[in-house]
C-alpha cells in the first residue's frame, strides 16, 4: 500500500487549484454502458452524468467493477461496438462521442482526448521503440515527415523529464524503468496536445516514490497545457493530492459528487463514509479498521432501489421500504448545492458529524 | 552474439556426431544383409564374401565407423575388385545399388525438396496468417466459423489422401515434374505448382488455427488498446500492433515444421513424382542402401540443428527483448 493511501482525510484540507470557471469541456449525461453476455446484460454504467471544465481535475473513485474505467473508456470510444451498448451523451469540446463513426472516432482519439493507462509495462508495445510509438501518435494527427515527428517526440520526452531524450528515443520500453515508462506513456498521450486527458490509475503499478513524481508531473503538465484531467483511482490519498472535484462511483452509479475538500472532509454518502473508515491511521493508537460489510454486487443483477442498500448500516434510518425499492436521485442533500449525493438519508451531514467522524482514526 | 553463435555451432556439431554414431550403430550393426541383397538370388558364398569385403562389412564395427568419419573429414579410398577409387571429403560413401557417391545423390535431391518446401511454406504462411488474422478479428462470426470449420475438416483428412486426390483429379494444374530453377524458372514453377498448393493449403489450415489463437491473445493485450486510443486506423492497430506481437509463436512452430519438411516431404515427393530427399530416403530404405540412408539421416540432423539456430536468431530480430547469450 502506498504512503498516500495511508494518509488520513485530515490532509485533504486544501484549496482547489483553480475555481470552476468557464463552460464544460467534457460533458457526460445519462451515460449507460451495457455488455450483453450469455449470462445476461451487465449494467456497467447506469446513467452517469458529470461535467468538467478545462484546467480542472476530476477524480473518479470506486472499487473494481464500479464503472469508473468503463465509463472513461466510453469517453474515448474504446469499447468494441459489437459487444457494447452505449446510450446517453458524451460531449467533448462540443463533439458528440456516442454514435461517432469509426473514422470520426479515429480522428477524435488522441487529438481531442487521450488516455494514460494503468500499467505502462503492458500498455506500451514491447516490439517498438519509445520514439516509434510517440511518433506514431503524432503522425496519426499531423501530416508531417518522420523527421519533424521525431523532433516533436524528443521535445515531448524532454518535457516529461526523461534525461537525454535524443538518445532514449531509440530505446525499447523494456530498457526503461517503470517510472520512465509511465513518463513516456504521458509523453505519448500529450504529444497531440489533447484538451482532455484521462489517467486510468496511472500510478498503481509504480513504486511509492515514483508515484509522487508522476502525480506531480501530471499536475505540472495540466497547468502548462491547460487541459481537463479525469483521474481514475481507488486511492483516496491520490485523490486528495491531485483532484479538484471527486466523483464516487458504486455499482455503475455515481453516489457522491462535489469539490474534493468537501467530499473527503465531510462526505454525505454511507459508501464514502465506509471508504474513509477503511483507511488505516498513520498515527495514534492502532485501532481496528471498520470495513464495509459484504462485497460489491454483481452488475448482472444490481440490487433494487439504492444499489448500496444491502451493505448500508443506515438503511433503517430511512422510513418504510424506501431504500430497497426507490433508486435515490443524485441531488443536493444539504444547503450546499455544489455537492450531490445519492442517498435517502434526511440529515447525512449530521449523521457524519455525530456518528462517523468520531470513529475515524 | 558472435560468441553465442559459436557456442551453438559447437553444440550443433556434437548433436550431429551423436546422431551419426547412433544411426551408424542402428543401420550397420543391425541384422540387415545388404550384401545378400546386392548379390541377389543366384548367389554363392565366394561372391557374397567378395561383396562384403568391397563394402567393408567384414571389418570390425569400430573401424567401419572410423572409416566413415574419416571419409567425411578428409575423404577415403574404396577398393572394388582390385580397383582403387578415391572419394573426396566430405565422403559419405557410395550407394550400394546406384554406385554413385551419396553426396552427389543428396546434392541432386536437396534442391527438389527445398523448392517444394519453400514454395509450399510461402503459400501456407501467407494464407494461414491471413485467415488466422481475419478469423481472430471476427471471432465468433460467420467467417471465423467457416474458416475454422474447414480448417478442422482439412486437417482431419490424412495428408496423403489430399495429395492423391489433388494429383488425380485437379487436372487444371500443370503436370508435376522437376526442372532446375536456374535452367528454366518458368518450367520450375509450373512443375511444382501442384505440390505447392497441396502442401501449402493443407498446412495453411493448421496455420490458420495457430495464427488465430496467437492473434486473439495479442488483440486482447493492453498495448493494442493503447494503439487504438492513439487514433490510428483499425487496420494499423490489427496488422502493425497486433500481428507484430502474434507472429513470434507462429515463427516458432514454423521453424520446427520447416525443418521437418526439409528432411524430406515424403508424401508430396512420392505422389507428385518429384525426386527429392524423401523419395531418396524411401528408396534407400526399401533397398537396404545403407550409405544413402545414412546420408539422408545426417543431412536431416544438420538441417534440424541449423533451423533451430536460425529460429533463435530470428527471435532477436522479431522481439527486441530477446538477447542471445
Amino acid at each position: 500500500m502506498s504512503d498516500q493511501t495511508l494518509r488520513g482525510p485530515e490532509t485533504v484540507v486544501r484549496t482547489p487549484r483553480k475555481a470552476a470557471t468557464g463552460e464544460a469541456y467534457l460533458e457526460v449525461s445519462d451515460l449507460r454502458v451495457q455488455f450483453p453476455t450469455a449470462d445476461g446484460t451487465v449494467d456497467a454504467v447506469q446513467g452517469l452524468s458529470y461535467s468538467l471544465p478545462l484546467g480542472r481535475t476530476l477524480a473518479i473513485v470506486g472499487e473494481s467493477g464500479s464503472g469508473k474505467s468503463v465509463s472513461s473508456m466510453a469517453v474515448l470510444g474504446l469499447h468494441d461496438p459489437r459487444g457494447t451498448r452505449i446510450t446517453g451523451s458524451i460531449k467533448v469540446g462540443g463533439k458528440q462521442v456516442v454514435g461517432m463513426s469509426a473514422d470520426e472516432l479515429r480522428r477524435y482519439r488522441g487529438a481531442d482526448a487521450a488516455m494514460i493507462f494503468q500499467d505502462p509495462q503492458s500498455s506500451l508495445h514491447p516490439y517498438f521503440t519509445i520514439g516509434d510509438q510517440i511518433m506514431e501518435s503524432y503522425r496519426a494527427h499531423h501530416k508531417v515527415s518522420k523527421r519533424v515527428a521525431k523532433a516533436q517526440a524528443i521535445d515531448m520526452l524532454g518535457r516529461v523529464g526523461i534525461p537525454n531524450p535524443q538518445r532514449r528515443i531509440s530505446s525499447y520500453p523494456h530498457e526503461f524503468s517503470g517510472g520512465m515508462r509511465q513518463r513516456a506513456m504521458i509523453a505519448m498521450a500529450l504529444v497531440n496536445d489533447p484538451k482532455l486527458l484521462i489517467a486510468d490509475e496511472p500510478t498503481t503499478a509504480l513504486d511509492v516514490t515514483v508515484q509522487a513524481q508522476i502525480l506531480d508531473l501530471i499536475g505540472d503538465l495540466q497547468r502548462d497545457f491547460g487541459s481537463a484531467v479525469v483521474f481514475i483511482t481507488h486511492d483516496l490519498g491520490v485523490v486528495a493530492e491531485v483532484a479538484d472535484d471527486v466523483l464516487v462511483m458504486y455499482a455503475g452509479n455515481a453516489v457522491e459528487h462535489g469539490p474534493v475538500g468537501k467530499v473527503l472532509g465531510a462526505p454525505l454518502h454511507p459508501y464514502t463514509w465506509g471508504l474513509l473508515e477503511s483507511l488505516p491511521a498513520l498515527s495514534g493508537e492502532p485501532a481496528p479498521l471498520h470495513p464495509i460489510p459484504g462485497s460489491p454486487p454483481s452488475l448482472l443483477a444490481v440490487p433494487s432501489g439504492c444499489p448500496f442498500h444491502p451493505r448500508c448500516e443506515f438503511r433503517d434510518r430511512v422510513g418504510g421500504e424506501h431504500c430497497t425499492t426507490v433508486h435515490p436521485g443524485l441531488v443536493p442533500r444539504t444547503a450546499d448545492t455544489g455537492r450531490l449525493s445519492r442517498c435517502h438519508l434526511k440529515d447525512p451531514d449530521r449523521v457524519y458529524q455525530i456518528e462517523i467522524l468520531p470513529r475515524l482514526p | 552474439m558472435l560468441l553465442y553463435i559459436l557456442k551453438r555451432v559447437v553444440s550443433a556439431i556434437s548433436v550431429v556426431v551423436v546422431t551419426l554414431v547412433a544411426s551408424f550403430a542402428l543401420f550397420f550393426l543391425a541384422p540387415t544383409d545388404p550384401a545378400g541383397t546386392i548379390c541377389g538370388t543366384r548367389c554363392n558364398a565366394d561372391r557374397l564374401a567378395e561383396i562384403r569385403s568391397s563394402l567393408g562389412l567384414d571389418e570390425p564395427p569400430i573401424e567401419q565407423i572410423g572409416g566413415y568419419m574419416k571419409g567425411i573429414l578428409v575423404g577415403r579410398d574404396y577398393t572394388t575388385s582390385g580397383v582403387v577409387q578415391h572419394c573426396d571429403a566430405p565422403c559419405l560413401g557410395y550407394s550400394y545399388t546406384l554406385g554413385q557417391p551419396v553426396t552427389k545423390l543428396l546434392a541432386q535431391a536437396l534442391p527438389v525438396t527445398v523448392s517444394i518446401v519453400l514454395g509450399g511454406a510461402v503459400v501456407y504462411l501467407f494464407f494461414g496468417v491471413l485467415f488466422g488474422t481475419l478469423s481472430a478479428q471476427r471471432r465468433g462470426g460467420t467467417l471465423d466459423r467457416a474458416l475454422i470449420g474447414s480448417s478442422i475438416v482439412i486437417n482431419s483428412i490424412p495428408y496423403f489422401v489430399v495429395a492423391v486426390l489433388v494429383a488425380l483429379y485437379v487436372t487444371v494444374l500443370p503436370h508435376s515434374e522437376y526442372h532446375p530453377l536456374l535452367s528454366n524458372p518458368l518450367l520450375w514453377a509450373s512443375g511444382l505448382v501442384a505440390a505447392w498448393l497441396t502442401l501449402g493449403l493443407t498446412n495453411a489450415a493448421a496455420y490458420t488455427r495457430y495464427s488465430r489463437a496467437s492473434m486473439i491473445e495479442s488483440l486482447g493485450q493492453d498495448f493494442v488498446r493503447t494503439a487504438r486510443s492513439k487514433g490510428i486506423s483499425e487496420r494499423r492497430v490489427v496488422y502493425r500492433h497486433g500481428l507484430r506481437a502474434a507472429l513470434t509463436p507462429v515463427v516458432t512452430i514454423f521453424g520446427i515444421d520447416l525443418a521437418g519438411q526439409l528432411t524430406g516431404a515424403i508424401f508430396t515427393e512420392q505422389i507428385f513424382g518429384l525426386p527429392g530427399i524423401g523419395v531418396l530416403t524411401l528408396r534407400a530404405f526399401n533397398q537396404y542402401d545403407l550409405p544413402v540412408l545414412m546420408g539422408c539421416v545426417l543431412l536431416g540432423s544438420v538441417v534440424l540443428v541449423v533451423m533451430n539456430l536460425v529460429v533463435d536468431i530470428v527471435y532477436t530480430v522479431l522481439d527486441p527483448r530477446v538477447r542471445l547469450g
